[in-house]
């Protein structure tokens, strides 16, 4: 077993993981944030993606000890109180889930892209989420989504 | 899918790296892991410990030497792809670092763990070879440095030695310089990748997914150095290749793709 110490939305976490522990695992079921899905868990379809230091990953393919010391961010550490995150607000406005299941993981690659382009053309964003995969083929309104969020500063 | 337990050191430095490789010999290193762990996870892979070398900063640079570009071995494909150095001096490894994989693939991903992985469907590797890239790697004996020509020996098999890290890359300043590849779906692997660049006055073309590793199209630039046109140069692309069949194409269908993208690659030089 090995120490970790990280910093999981903005709160200071310290646990002992197996060194095979995936960072996915980690946070679903040892700290219980099950908002971050376990889609594909072969780092395809991106419903696993976190921030950490806050740039995109997928957590089904990183160990929980390569995050040790990071700063994650997940999909429950984006509103504020009752108020939703300008992307997560934006996806809701522009109906950009249907199942929901991608959802979180599109949301959290959304907001890295904003970070290193806050405004981003339609195919700067296409091809900035294609590490995320919608089965549903909702991807007009999730692009949509992203133009909102960027003209709204996120 | 979890995969099987392993020991895990974090190195402190690269020598410390190489004592932990030395005292195990199932002793793996892992950089980004962004593939080594999904091998991992298939248990492909069952290495006893795991050597991370991911938190060696002083393995992170792009650096101008003058007639060179050094490159850290830890820098990810994320930095590589806007680093400013990199973008004026050798703007082709920019540009093939922005297609590697995805955004959150390229946010872990180095490009030394991308050239010791030697997967031969990999971008960067044929991007090195065309460019004569030099592979610097360190072991209980010192340094040395080896020619990428020689570096990729088979399939996700290299020159390295079981004890050595590779530390940096080192690459000739490029002006003309293209990397294309043939993907089925976003963030595929290159069915067929085609990397040529000019350097020293001569086009060299390498390709990706055309054999065991990857392979300089040598009769491509043979006819170049004579003086055939694109189309004609492209012709010579299957020549010295093995391409494979597998799902995403026969051997056929790659030896095709090569003569298209070999063209279009030489036309776009």
């Amino acid at each position: 077993m090995t120490n970790v110490a990280l910093t999981v939305n903005g709160e200071r976490r310290e646990a002992e993981v197996e060194p095979r522990q995936l960072l996915v695992y980690f946070l679903r079921d040892q700290l219980g944030l099950k908002g971050t899905n376990v889609g594909c868990d072969t780092s395809s379809c991106g419903a696993c993606t976190v921030l950490v230091d806050g740039e995109s990953v997928k957590s089904c393919t990183v160990l929980a000890v390569q995050a040790d010391g990071t700063d994650v961010t997940t999909i429950e550490g984006l509103a504020t109180g009752d108020e939703l995150h300008p992307v997560q607000q934006a996806f809701h406005e522009q109906h950009a889930l249907q199942c929901g299941f991608c959802t979180p993981g599109f949301v959290m690659a959304t907001v890295s892209l904003l970070q290193e382009n806050p405004s981003p053309s339609e195919d700067e964003i296409r091809h900035a989420l294609e590490g995320n995969l919608c089965r549903c083929t909702g991807y007009h309104n999730i692009v949509r989504a992203v133009e909102a969020a960027a003209k709204a500063g996120g | 899918m979890i995969p099987a337990s392993f020991e895990y050191h974090r190195a402190a430095s690269v020598d410390d790296a190489i004592d932990a490789l030395g005292r195990d010999e199932d002793a793996k290193l892992l950089a980004g892991g962004h593939s080594l762990i999904p091998a991992l996870k298939l248990r492909i892979a069952r290495p006893s410990v795991l050597v991370d070398v991911g938190r060696l900063d002083e393995l992170r640079y792009v650096r101008d030497d003058g007639d060179r570009i050094a490159i850290g071995a830890l820098t990810r494909h994320a930095q590589l792809a806007i680093d400013p150095v990199l973008r004026r001096e050798c703007a082709v490894v920019a540009r093939t670092a922005a297609l590697v994989g995805d955004p959150q693939v390229r946010h872990r991903g180095t490009i030394g763990g991308s050239v010791a992985h030697a997967d031969p469907a990999s971008d960067l590797p044929a991007v090195l070879l065309a460019l004569d890239a030099d592979l610097v790697a360190r072991g209980p004996d010192g340094e040395r440095t080896i020619a990428a020509s020689s570096f990729f020996t088979g399939p996700f098999d290299t020159e390295l030695a079981p004890r050595e890290v590779l530390t940096e890359i080192r690459i000739p300043k490029v002006e003309h310089g293209v990397y294309l590849k043939h993907t089925r779906r976003a963030q595929d692997w290159a069915t067929v990748g085609v990397a040529a660049a000019v350097v020293d006055g001569a086009t060299r073309v390498a390709l990706a997914s055309m054999g065991p590793t990857p392979i300089r199209a040598h009769a491509v630039e043979d006819a170049l150095a004579r003086g055939a046109g694109a189309a004609e140069a492209a012709g010579h692309s299957g020549e010295g290749a093995e391409p494979p069949s597998d799902v995403t194409g026969s051997g056929q269908y790659r030896a095709h793709l090569a003569q298209v993208y070999v063209r279009r690659a030489l036309e776009q030089l």
